[in-house]
């Protein structure tokens, strides 16, 4: 069984690389147990090496047959450029998951699915499963400009009708997908929206759909350590309640989501950050340095 | 070092405090040999040896003792191991003032046996001989699958290894050790010894999948079809306890297990070296008595707060950390307000913890544990301003396992329960012990439930 084939399973192999734009990254990882398990919405936390922090990211396509999962990023700091210089046939030292709930696969009717920058990554495995059990997906994809949109294709596949929003213009509407959304909204309705993407936008989308009255799932993405509920690094407030993202979500109810708390608590390490991201590029840079000298 | 045999036990010789804040290096450095010897020749080697009687896992006290002061160190060792797998882990952190030296009859004068600094010698010194490559024995091809690596998964997976089975140990975190390797401190217990212990159940030939979470990653299900007849949980109680106050949420508000997570298992003392990171301010408070209080005190202070303050409601006679490391820790000048309990945490405006308001508390009648209840005292609010705060009041069942097995019996309070004879759950051939049972207990005693249940699961394979 593939399940327990020993040596396979051991060690997370890129087996794929894509650039998919100039700072965001596809890799198809062969990770079979993860796979086998995998739904969407969940996620798996991953590790680069023995020195390396452990970061959460999103099952963006799923194959239990051929053992893989994608996983998309954006290169924000350290350890996701670190990730993005890795290539086919690399490792990745611990790669676990499938982590946190899966979204209620069922027949809601209409579904808006919404998707910001690398945020389109986390809502195409809903939008398929939904789509797959008759569900009409309506899709709103957007980024700030051209050169960071990317699947526009796969959103295509698995959706009724695609709009696609850039803020600047450079391509599909100009403008935010909150405009879109509010459109759709006031001209057929939805029976559920889902909004995946940068906080900001959840929290736009949720007070939008909250005005209409719409079911609104959001995913969230705060700072994680372990991911099984051991930490409470991860909790945020729903619904007044103290909820534990990596088990209770990462989807919960956008309406109830107490965004500022989440907004300040991602901030919580942006020193360090900068200053880890800093350490390495110098560090990177020396080096580059003796190897030409 | 004063001549034991003039003053009686002998004093654990210890680190400066100047030179041990500074880094994460073990606090107690272990007895000298001389030392070791004179003080098991001190023991009685009593007929009917009270020391034994509390020892969770009945040491042969008097008989490894007695090996000591004879100078057979090896014998010693393997008497210790008879029991005790784990003997450099227990002689560090057993809390043996409760147990073993707490029923010793030199006590009864005050000087019981240095039980603990007597097993730690002979740890240390078996590992600085290096220990042997074990005979593995020939397997019986039956498979038995570990759920967690702390102490009583480790020992449970190393005896059942001993007698032939073919076990795999399954943890969710990228290393073995459980609390060992995420909580307890290296100043406390060196990651080394741990890893020690843990390549030694591999090399009994156990089979050890990290980063694989049971009820996510696999299922009891997905074992029990690959072959696996027997199981045995050991999976802790990880899920921190939180107070439930306004501004909980505040960022540099931790739990222990997150701030001890970040230290040890991550290694942020070495950041940016290691690549995550951890906060901390000028003044940091820790909320809690017991050793995980002190231990994320005691780590603050390394990482390089200024002043660290223990927040606990009840009185230093209450606390429930040991006594040698709330000495240590108020050496190394932790301050501890006693009768004091959080009211609300007060963050500024991009929300930041600024300060913690507590309230005084005064001892009123006795509650079910027969300690007298805390209670507030009306009026008595005050702000301790700090950076930092680590909230460290307790831990409970983690129940990402426990909800896949809805045939699994628990109790009120969340965790497994199981026949006290055998570790048996209420699922055939599913075992349990540690944490998960007790709720927050000893590394001891989670290793002697993980070797009840190995016995157990030994008879119940061979019944099938
Ligand atoms: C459930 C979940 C799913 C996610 N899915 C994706 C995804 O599919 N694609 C993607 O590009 N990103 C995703 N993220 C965010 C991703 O984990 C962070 O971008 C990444 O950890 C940043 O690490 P860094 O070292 O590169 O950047 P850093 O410089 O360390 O941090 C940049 C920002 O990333 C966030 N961050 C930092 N460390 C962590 C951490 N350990 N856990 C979570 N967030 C952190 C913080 O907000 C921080 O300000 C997801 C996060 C969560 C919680
Ligand atoms: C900070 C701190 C200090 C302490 N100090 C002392 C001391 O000085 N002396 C003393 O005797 N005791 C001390 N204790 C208590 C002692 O460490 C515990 O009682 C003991 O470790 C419990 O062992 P265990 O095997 O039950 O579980 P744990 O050590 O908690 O190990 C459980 C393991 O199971 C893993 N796991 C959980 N769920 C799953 C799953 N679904 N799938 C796979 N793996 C899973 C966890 O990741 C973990 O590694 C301390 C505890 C803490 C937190
Ligand atoms: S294992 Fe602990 S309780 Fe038992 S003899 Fe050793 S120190 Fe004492
Ligand atoms: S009770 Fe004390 S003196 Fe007697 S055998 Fe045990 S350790 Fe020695
Ligand atoms: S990441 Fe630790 S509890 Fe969620």
């Amino acid at each position: 069984m593939i399940l327990f084939e020993q040596e396979e399973i051991i060690v997370a192999k890129i087996l794929r690389k894509e650039i998919l734009t100039p700072q965001i990254k596809l890799m198809v990882v062969h990770a079979p147990r993860v796979a086998h398990k995998a739904k969407a919405g969940q996620f798996v936390i991953l590790r680069i090496n023995e020195e390396g922090e452990r970061i959460p990211l999103t099952i963006a396509d799923f194959d239990p047959r051929e053992g893989t999962i994608t996983i998309i990023f954006q290169e924000v700091g350290k350890s996701t450029m670190q990730l993005g210089e890795r290539e086919e046939g690399d490792d990745i030292q611990d790669f676990v998951g499938p982590l946190g709930k899966e979204i209620e696969e069922k027949k809601f009717g209409h579904v808006v699915c919404v998707g910001g920058g690398v945020g389109i990554a986390p809502v195409y495995p809903k939008a398929r499963a939904l789509k797959m059990l008759g569900n009409r997906v309506t899709s709103i994809i957007g980024s700030r400009t051209a050169d960071l949109l990317f699947w526009e294709d796969m959103m295509g596949s698995v959706s009724d009708v695609l709009y696609v929003t850039t803020d600047d213009g450079t391509y599909g509407e100009k403008g935010f997908v909150t405009s879109v959304v509010e459109r759709v909204l006031k001209s057929e309705g939805a029976d559920l929206v889902i909004a995946v993407g940068p906080i900001m936008m959840m929290k736009m989308v949720s007070l939008l759909t909250k005005k209409f009255n719409v079911p609104t799932m959001v995913s969230l993405n705060p700072i994680m350590v372990d991911g099984t509920g051991m930490c409470g690094c991860c909790r945020v407030t729903v619904d007044h309640q103290c909820k534990f993202t990596c088990v209770d979500g990462p989807v919960f109810d956008g309406h109830l989501v107490d965004y500022d708390e989440l907004l300040a608590r991602q901030r919580n390490y942006l020193d360090e950050e900068k200053r880890a991201t800093e350490t390495w590029l110098m560090k990177k840079a020396e080096e580059e340095v003796r190897h030409a000298g | 070092m004063p001549d034991s045999r003039l003053t009686g036990r002998p004093k654990m010789p210890q680190r400066s405090v100047a030179e041990r804040i500074r880094d994460f290096n073990e606090v107690p450095v272990g007895l000298p040999e001389w030392a070791a010897v004179d003080e098991a020749r001190r023991c009685l080697q009593c007929k009917k040896p009270g020391c034994m009687k509390g020892c969770p896992v009945e040491i042969d006290i008097p008989g490894f003792i007695g090996l000591l002061a004879q100078g057979k160190f090896d014998a010693a060792v393997a008497k210790i191991k008879e029991k005790n797998s784990l003997p450099a882990i227990c002689g560090r952190v057993c809390p043996q003032e409760e147990q073993c030296e707490n029923v010793c009859v030199l006590g009864k004068k005050g000087q019981p046996i240095a039980v603990g600094y007597l097993e730690r010698f002979l740890a240390d010194y078996e590992r600085d001989k290096g220990i042997g490559a074990p005979e593995i024995p020939t397997s019986n091809g039956r498979k038995v699958g570990i759920i967690g690596s702390g102490p009583s998964g480790l020992t449970c997976a190393g005896d059942l290894a001993k007698i032939g089975y073919r076990v795999t140990i399954f943890e969710a975190l990228h290393a073995a050790g459980g609390v060992l390797v995420y909580g307890i401190p290296e100043f406390r217990l060196p990651k080394a010894i741990v890893a020690q212990e843990v390549n030694f159940v591999k090399s009994l030939g156990v089979d050890l999948e990290v980063s694989t979470v049971i009820g996510k990653t696999l299922t009891l299900e997905d074992l029990k079809d690959d072959g696996y007849e027997a199981f045995f949980i050991g999976s802790g109680a990880g899920l921190p306890h939180f107070m439930n106050l306004p501004g909980e949420n505040l960022n540099g508000i931790y739990s222990a297990n997150e701030f001890l997570t970040r230290s040890n298992l991550m290694k942020a003392f070495r950041f940016p070296q290691y690549d995550t990171p951890i906060k901390i301010g000028r003044k940091v408070a820790v909320i809690g008595g017991g050793n995980v209080a002190m231990d994320s005190a005691r780590t603050a202070l390394r990482l390089g707060a200024e002043e660290v303050c223990l927040i606990y409601r009840r009185t230093k006679k209450e606390m429930p950390a040991r006594i040698e490391e709330a000495e240590r820790a108020e050496e190394e000048g932790i301050n501890c307000m006693i009768l004091t309990n959080p009211v609300r945490f007060i963050g500024n405006d991009n929300k930041w913890l600024r300060g913690v308001e507590c309230i005084q508390m005064e001892l009123g009648e006795p509650d079910e544990s027969g300690r007298r209840r805390p209670v507030p005292v009306p009026g008595s609010e005050f702000v301790i301003p700090v950076d930092t705060l680590v909230v460290a009041i307790g831990q409970g069942p983690n129940p990402l396992l426990l909800e896949t097995l809805p045939d699994l019996q628990l109790n009120r309070r969340g965790y497994i329960v199981i026949d006290e004879e055998t570790g048996a759950t209420s699922i055939p051939g599913v075992f349990a012990g540690g944490d998960i049972v007790t709720g927050a207990a000893t590394v001891i005693s989670a290793m002697g439930a993980g070797k009840k249940a190995a016995r157990s699961i030994d008879h119940y394979l061979l019944r099938k």
